[in-house]
């Protein structure tokens, strides 16, 4: 790991204007992802903003009937709130479904959102990777493609988002909080803030240098069927090949997200019109325009008989 | 004849061992995001209490919670497998969680409390988890059990406590301590030798003694 300094902060602004202050610097807070990239030294900060002591910690109703959830509440306690669990049992799914009880009970809200890459050339440094290293290459096209992506990716990435939170929230419609060091405040639709890589995979959100991710807001219930079904190569601890989240209504209509086959959460409003028609209509939809390797094409047979197990879960 | 007739014990080896590679080793691959003004290394203090006792520390910011509790405090109950948050040998309880003690920094912890696997029971006044370990065979080389022991006391806590887990059919019913949900919660504590069956058995029987 390479050396930096590191202080603690104590308001979400302070820690917004210690991070403009300090080139190189990075926000720290469960530390699951960002210490795992430092001892590779994927990630070499010169700084640590450590933002524990900030508060945001809590879970808090808005007005509009939906849960403001703030961006240091442990994946743990949100996965395990009465009210998420009630209402938004997708997001407790898709949760639960991730990492383990020890890193669920470390990891952030803010920090899931964050989270990098898996792509096994993205870990090996002695690799070209356009996303650790701009420009150098992508050697995940022609290597090891298994696990990458199949759609949204680009000549110079194929690496997936490797999360399951954000697809649950990405279903959800929910909405990303931000403060800027200039003490500025957006309100930031989940759909747009995970990038495309195009030709720059290196910069995997739209958050300006510096910008502090507060909450994760969820509008009110829509109610229906939650379910979020993880397809992986270990029953337990292991990122997606396929998941789906899906949120589907007595007559039929729904919401479907997909993970582990896109450089972010993958969902196409237009395709769940389909949803009636049954899983095969509604891949189609959601996989239009798909570029797999020879490797992870299972991965466009898979989305379709998941979506169809998951159809038949919410059928009873 | 006993080892340390010489003077040499297992862990002495193991160090000196450790630092004549360090010397022949190649370094790290650098850094390729890097900036040009690279800090030296800095020192911090910490303050935290680890099985009960208030202990204070000076680190350099990069020592992990993990090098911190078998590097500073000599505690090398906890044990450093993949150093990566994988295989959940370092598991530790802070402020009444587990968590994977090699995937933070120790200057995080000011002020927590902190219970290692030598927390948990001594050699002559076990922990009811250690001592089912002991009776129902729950571990082979032994190197994961202080991880498994610490993660499975938690587990435990977690089901009283209500916390749901991906095997839990109803999120809205309280979860119980079977099989199906207790090897879901023990995922993140790899065991090579394959000690889990009996593992399962020694979390049962404590699970049932608290009902």
């Amino acid at each position: 790991m390479r050396p930096f300094s590191y202080e603690r902060v104590a308001t979400p602004a302070e820690a917004a204007s210690a991070a403009a202050r300090t080139q190189g610097a990075k926000f720290i807070a469960g530390g699951t992802n960002l210490l795992d990239l430092m001892k590779l030294e994927i990630e070499a900060p010169t700084h640590l903003i450590d933002v524990n002591g900030i508060g945001l910690d809590r879970i808090e109703p808005t007005p509009e009937g939906g849960l403001r959830i703030g961006a240091l509440v442990r994946n743990t306690d949100l996965a395990a709130d009465k009210r998420v669990r009630k209402d938004y049992a997708l997001l407790s799914r898709a949760l639960l479904a991730g990492a383990s009880g020890q890193l669920r009970n470390k990891a952030t809200t803010a920090g899931n959102l964050l989270q990098r890459t898996r792509c096994p050339y993205f870990y090996d440094t002695n690799q070209p990777c356009n996303k650790r290293k701009p420009g150098s290459g992508c050697a995940a096209i022609g290597g090891y493609s298994r696990q990458l992506g199949v759609i949204g990716t680009s000549e110079a990435c194929i690496a997936t988002y490797p999360g399951d939170m954000a697809v649950a929230l990405r279903a959800l419609d929910a909405t990303v909080e931000t403060v800027k060091p200039d003490g500025s405040t957006r309100a930031i639709p989940i759909a747009d803030f995970h990038r495309l890589p195009g030709d720059t995979p290196h910069i995997d959100t739209v958050l300006e240098p510096g910008e502090l991710i507060t909450a994760a807001t969820l509008p009110a219930p829509v109610g229906g069927t939650h379910v979020y079904h993880k397809v992986r190569d270990r029953a337990s601890y292991a990122f997606a090949l396929v998941s789906v989240g899906a949120i589907v209504q007595r007559d039929g209509s729904g919401r479907v997200a997909l993970g582990g086959i896109a450089p972010k959460p993958w969902r196409v409003e237009a395709a769940e019109a389909a949803l009636p028609r049954g899983a095969k209509a509604v891949a189609e939809g959601l996989l239009a325009g798909a570029k797999p390797t020879g490797d992870n094409a299972f991965k466009l047979t898979l989305v379709e008989r998941t979506l169809g197990a998951v159809l038949a879960q919410t059928r009873g | 004849m006993k080892d340390d007739d010489f003077g040499i014990t297992r862990r002495g080896v193991l160090a000196s061992g450790g630092a004549s590679f360090a010397i022949a080793s190649i370094p790290p691959a650098r850094a390729e995001i890097a900036p040009a003004s690279q800090p030296m290394p800095a020192a911090m203090k910490v303050a935290l209490t680890v099985n009960g006792k208030k202990r204070e520390l000076e680190v350099d910011t990069r020592t992990t919670l993990l090098d911190a509790l078998r590097e500073h405090l000599h505690l090398t109950g906890t044990k450093k497998g993949c150093d990566h948050g994988q295989c959940g040998a370092c598991t530790v309880i802070v402020d009444g969680r587990r968590i994977n003690s090699c995937l933070s920094l120790a200057v995080m912890h000011e002020g927590d409390e902190v219970t290692t696997i030598e927390g948990l029971g001594t050699p002559e006044k076990l922990h009811p988890m250690q001592a089912a370990f002991v009776k129902h065979d729950g571990y082979q080389c032994g190197y994961c059990t202080p991880g498994q022991i610490c993660s499975a006391v938690a587990v435990l806590d977690e089901i009283r406590r209500g916390v749901p887990s991906h095997v839990t059919r109803d999120l809205n019913a309280r979860p119980r301590a079977t099989n199906d949900e207790m090897r879901e919660r023990m995922s993140g504590n790899i065991c090579r030798c394959g000690a889990y069956s009996n593992i399962l058995e020694a979390m049962t029987e404590i699970a049932g003694r608290r009902g």
